[in-house]
């Protein structure tokens, strides 16, 4: 059986764990900016907390996708098993190069621009949030975009823990010894990577500042 | 005399406590109403330290320094620095917004309201010579360096503040555009009579700028003349400087 004739007989599966992948990668995405860039922009003004922060969000990244899916279930609140769990692990997972690039882009300013923002009576706050932030808004865009195909990759493995999505094909597949299957779960997830680099792609080259 | 402006008094500045040499040491100077003074001296002579000292980017180390009759240290530096007009070579445009947005950025923070906002806008434009209109809504990547420079001054003059702080503001243009900004300063001094105080290592701009030029060599001052006293001096730093800028023939014999 080839993966064509797998996906066109299972098409109502394979799009159920399509939807099912993309709200995992959607939430965990939504949850990472919503804790990465707040985060970046706090650590502007307090350089002390940077490598502290960076090396965390650094760890979590080198901890084996499947081992930080395994490590979470014992844990009570956030662990266990199924999509809580996963969203978790995926959110750490994320965090780095959003927070890495909000830091970056914020801090990686022409020196005559700060300068003038400085030297025009502008405040702390009103530096970072017009000023800085604006600028950096392509650089945050591209660690999310980074993030995201990330997470769409390492999302495929939050089926060990049963919480769904392209994955299950996957995981169905080496079980079975069958390409098509685990095809039919693979090819999905990469399209959906391909796609989300695209237009994401596409919305940071809109909003660069040259 | 009036009373000073600004007044530097036996200020000194050091990065660290322990530098075994200030950046400056011992600058006493008075700056009046109306005044163009040019500072002049060559690269690390202090005298663009000098010039942060005044709108408190960097803080003076002992002495003191009065703007407005109130020690700098005892102002509220966002307060003073609205009040004070800074144009540097870098120009330091902001590229996210439009030049209009750049222009009016200090009077949008001081809260003028909208109208009287867009009025100045158009007042300033005409001051450095560009039209209103027709750059309201470009970006400062769109624009030459002759006309970021222009805006630069424009935005610097937006609060309309009595003390302008110019670095260079010439210095990376081109000679001809050099000239053409020059003389095009001299007529907005004489049309909006601000205190002014400009950095520059070019004694011709200095002579020609400036109402009175500050000679500084590593920290110090020392000379300071008129435009065309200047060219007498015996002290051998500014005879020097006479000299490179080949002003008056074989000055350095």
């Amino acid at each position: 059986m080839s993966v064509w004739q797998f996906i066109s007989s299972h098409h109502g599966e394979v799009l159920a764990a399509t939807r099912e992948h993309l709200i995992l990668v959607l939430i965990s995405m939504a949850m990472a900016a919503a804790i990465g860039v707040p985060l970046g922009l706090a650590l502007v003004s307090r350089p002390r907390l940077r490598s502290a922060a960076l090396a965390v969000a650094s760890v979590f990244q080198t901890i084996p996708s499947l081992a930080l899916f395994g490590f979470l279930i014992p844990l009570p609140f956030l662990g266990g098993i199924g999509t809580r769990t996963a969203i978790v692990a995926l959110v750490l997972y994320a965090l780095l190069p959003i927070l890495r690039n909000t830091y970056v882009g914020l801090t990686n300013i022409d020196p005559a621009i700060l300068e003038a923002a400085e030297a025009m009576g502008m405040t702390e706050d009103q530096i970072l949030f017009r000023v800085r932030l604006p600028l950096a808004t392509s650089f945050i865009l591209a660690g999310i975009r980074t993030a995201t195909v990330i997470t769409i990759g390492v999302a495929t493995i939050a089926a060990a823990i049963g919480a769904g999505g392209l994955g299950t094909f996957i995981f169905r597949g080496v079980a079975m010894v069958s390409d098509a299957v685990i095809l039919a779960g693979a090819i999905p997830a990469a399209m959906l990577a391909l796609l989300a680099d695209f237009l994401l792609g596409l919305l940071e080259r809109r909003l660069r500042v040259a | 005399m009036s009373n000073a402006i600004i007044e530097f008094r036996d200020v000194e500045y050091q990065i660290r406590t322990t530098d075994p040499r200030p950046v400056l040491s011992g600058v006493s100077l008075k700056i009046h109403q109306g005044e163009t003074i040019a500072l002049l001296g060559r690269s690390g002579s202090g005298k663009t330290t000098m010039l942060k000292l005044i709108n408190c980017l960097r803080n003076y180390t002992s002495g003191d320094l009065l703007v407005e009759g109130q020690r700098v240290r005892d102002w509220n530096r966002i307060h003073l620095r609205r009040r004070i007009g800074y144009v540097i070579q870098e120009v330091g445009l902001f590229p996210h917004l439009t030049i209009q947005e750049n222009v009016t950025l200090v009077p949008g923070l001081e809260n003028w309201t909208a109208e009287r906002i867009a009025s100045r806008y158009v007042e300033v434009m005409q001051l450095v010579g560009l039209d209103a209109t027709e750059y309201a809504n470009r970006y400062p990547r769109e624009l030459s360096g002759g006309q970021r420079q222009r805006i630069g001054v424009a935005r610097a003059l937006a609060a309309d503040p009595a003390i302008l702080l110019m670095d260079e503001p010439f210095g990376a243009l081109d000679p001809v555009t050099r000239a053409e900004l020059q003389r095009e300063f001299l007529a907005l001094v004489r049309k909006v009579s601000k205190t002014i105080v400009l950095v520059t290592h070019d004694v011709r701009e200095a002579l020609l700028l400036g109402t009175r030029v500050v000679l500084l060599d590593a920290g110090r001052i020392v000379a300071e003349a008129g435009p065309r006293e200047f060219l007498n001096l015996d002290q051998a730093v500014a005879r020097e400087f006479v000299a490179a800028s080949e002003l008056v023939p074989g000055a350095a014999k």
